[in-house]
């Protein structure tokens, strides 16, 4: 597998150090603890938020932070949660007073790590409140396993908490927004070819030239099942049967779809699949009012999809067009 | 015969060592079932944590031992692993605190609070495929030999005998905790990681004892 890298050890700092370069004017990064953060922060009277996971997923998280999304993002290795040293750091960067908000996917390291740091912060006189995102309806049967996976989903979290921090809402009023999204927002995504993680040089999984896997989460791990390659339509079927049937959604609803690349997906392919998910809302008489299509949660290079719904209403909707200046979202300022 | 200080040291670094010799064999156990990066992340913790032995003042105790190691891995680890290993680690210090010699029944105490705070942060069970599978039996293991009157090192060995066994039982179970339970049956046929690293950690305490 080529890859455009030099040393395996040094992907995650040499491309931090980049972004934080390119983006100069959004952001500022600390190399030692690694985390990235608002060029402004603290914000003084206003909640921060910190995300953060394995490397590996951009622009998530490092892309959505500035003004009206992130205060920080935490980037561990290549798909491994960072530990709590960098999170607590992040946070104490970020507080400006009226607490810090940790937006945490539902992988066990992530929680874990994530715990752990706020209760470090917490020892140090920070409130920190945690929101755990879980909208990847692939897992059915969380009784029985780690729970739904935090995936797509995330990104719309982060952009209408990050609007209600904005605002000036307080600790647990973000917090109630981030949930409410959470709760109202589904995704199931696809892997068409497996990953290499850097410093492992080897697929983490492998898939047959014509073989699919329904169901992954954003490392390509297994979800529901792996079947033969179909045309693009009745996948988008397959993947979003499963969240329409979850919530439910149901007709007359507004909604926000979602259609995410895993990285190695064109936009010409990302489009088609949105086409024919808007159709499939319009035929169940839901009404698309907001969307976004393109890769901003993925897994390296790769080929792949999700797609997410989110129940929209009216604060949610207006907290959605709120401004963002961030390196991967920016409209209105 | 008692364990002390020279014991915890040696048991580290003999750690240290293994992991860095079966790290490719963790990777791969991982890669099969999980996201392929145990072994590089027990590897990078175990790692940072030998020159920070060195800096230990004399006369510390075995817990000023665990006690650096658990806020290494913690610090170092990342993953899942970095906070469940951390965990035991302090959990294993605050056992034994204050004790410069620790005999059999002190090693149950050890070993017992070292699972139980694997369980307590990570909420698995026994049976869930993850390194509590390796863990449980090794105290119950220990708990027994201690009972019947064995010394240090057999008090260890069982509980390393019984981490391996555990280990290898972890094969035909299907997931329910950590990223192979999203496998469901796909799981089946492969042998946990974090339990058989469990288990190399604790047979390195055995090697350690001599």
């Amino acid at each position: 597998m080529k890859k455009l890298i030099n040393d395996p050890k040094n992907v995650v700092q040499e491309s931090v150090a980049g972004f934080a370069a390119a983006h100069a004017d959004i952001v500022t990064a600390s190399t030692d603890p690694l985390f990235i953060v608002r060029s402004d922060a603290p914000v003084q009277g206003k909640v921060g938020i910190v995300s953060g996971g394995g490397s590996g997923h951009e622009p998530l998280h490092g892309g959505f932070v500035g003004y009206g999304m992130l205060g920080a993002a935490v980037p561990g290795p290549v798909f491994t949660s960072p530990t709590p040293d960098p999170i607590v750091a992040a946070t104490k960067a970020v507080d400006g007073g009226a607490g810090v908000l940790h937006i945490v996917k539902n992988y066990t390291g992530d929680v874990l790590n994530f715990e752990t740091a706020a209760d470090l912060a917490a020892a140090d006189g920070i409130e920190v409140r945690s929101v755990v995102t879980n909208d990847d309806v692939a897992v059915q049967d969380s009784l029985y396993t780690a729970g739904r996976r935090g995936v797509g989903g995330t990104v719309l979290v982060e952009k209408i908490a990050g609007a209600a921090a904005e605002r000036g809402d307080s600790l647990d009023e973000v917090a109630a927004i981030a949930e409410r999204v959470n709760a109202n927002v589904r995704t199931m995504g696809v892997a068409l070819t497996p990953c290499v993680v850097p410093h492992a040089g080897e697929p983490s999984f492998t898939l047959g030239d014509d073989e699919i896997e329904i169901g992954i989460g954003i490392h390509g791990e297994p979800g529901r099942e792996r079947i033969t390659l179909e045309p693009a339509d009745a996948i988008v079927d397959r993947l979003l049967g499963p969240i329409l049937s979850d919530l439910p959604f149901e007709s007359g609803q507004s909604v926000l779809l979602f259609v995410n690349g895993m990285g190695g997906t064109p936009l010409v392919e990302l489009y088609i699949v949105y086409r024919h998910a808007a159709e499939v809302l319009a035929q169940h008489g839901i009404t698309v009012v907001r969307n976004l299509v393109g890769n901003y949660i993925t897994a390296l290079e790769m080929q792949g999809t999700s797609i997410s719904v989110l129940k929209l209403d009216d604060e949610l909707t207006e907290l959605w067009d709120a401004p963002v200046q961030t390196a991967a979202l920016r409209w209105g300022r | 015969m008692t364990v002390g200080t020279d014991w915890a040291l040696a048991w580290i670094r003999r750690t240290a060592d293994v992991i860095a010799e079966h790290r490719v064999e963790l990777i791969t156990l991982d890669r099969e079932i999980g996201d392929g990066d145990h072994g590089e992340n027990l590897d990078r913790g175990f790692s940072a944590v030998l020159p920070k032995l060195e800096t230990l003042p004399d006369g510390s105790t075995p817990s000023d031992v665990f006690k650096v190691v658990a806020t290494t891995l913690i610090s170092t680890v990342g993953g899942a692993s970095g906070p469940l290993f951390g965990t035991a680690f302090l959990k294993a210090a605050g056992a034994v605190s204050g004790r410069e010699e620790i005999d059999s029944a002190g090693l149950v105490e050890l070993l017992t609070a070292a699972r139980d705070g694997i369980v307590l942060r990570g909420k698995a069970d026994v049976g869930d495929k993850t390194m509590i599978d390796a863990w449980s039996p090794a105290v119950e293991a220990g708990a027994a030999a201690a009972e019947s009157g064995a010394d240090e090192r057999t008090v260890l060995d069982a509980a390393a005998a019984a981490a391996e066994a555990g280990a290898v039982a972890t094969e035909p179970l299907v997931a329910h905790k950590g990223r192979a339970s999203y496998l469901g049956e796909r799981a089946v046929g492969h042998r946990d990681p974090g339990a058989q690293s469990s288990a190399l950690i604790l047979r390195a305490a055995v090697e350690a004892a001599t």
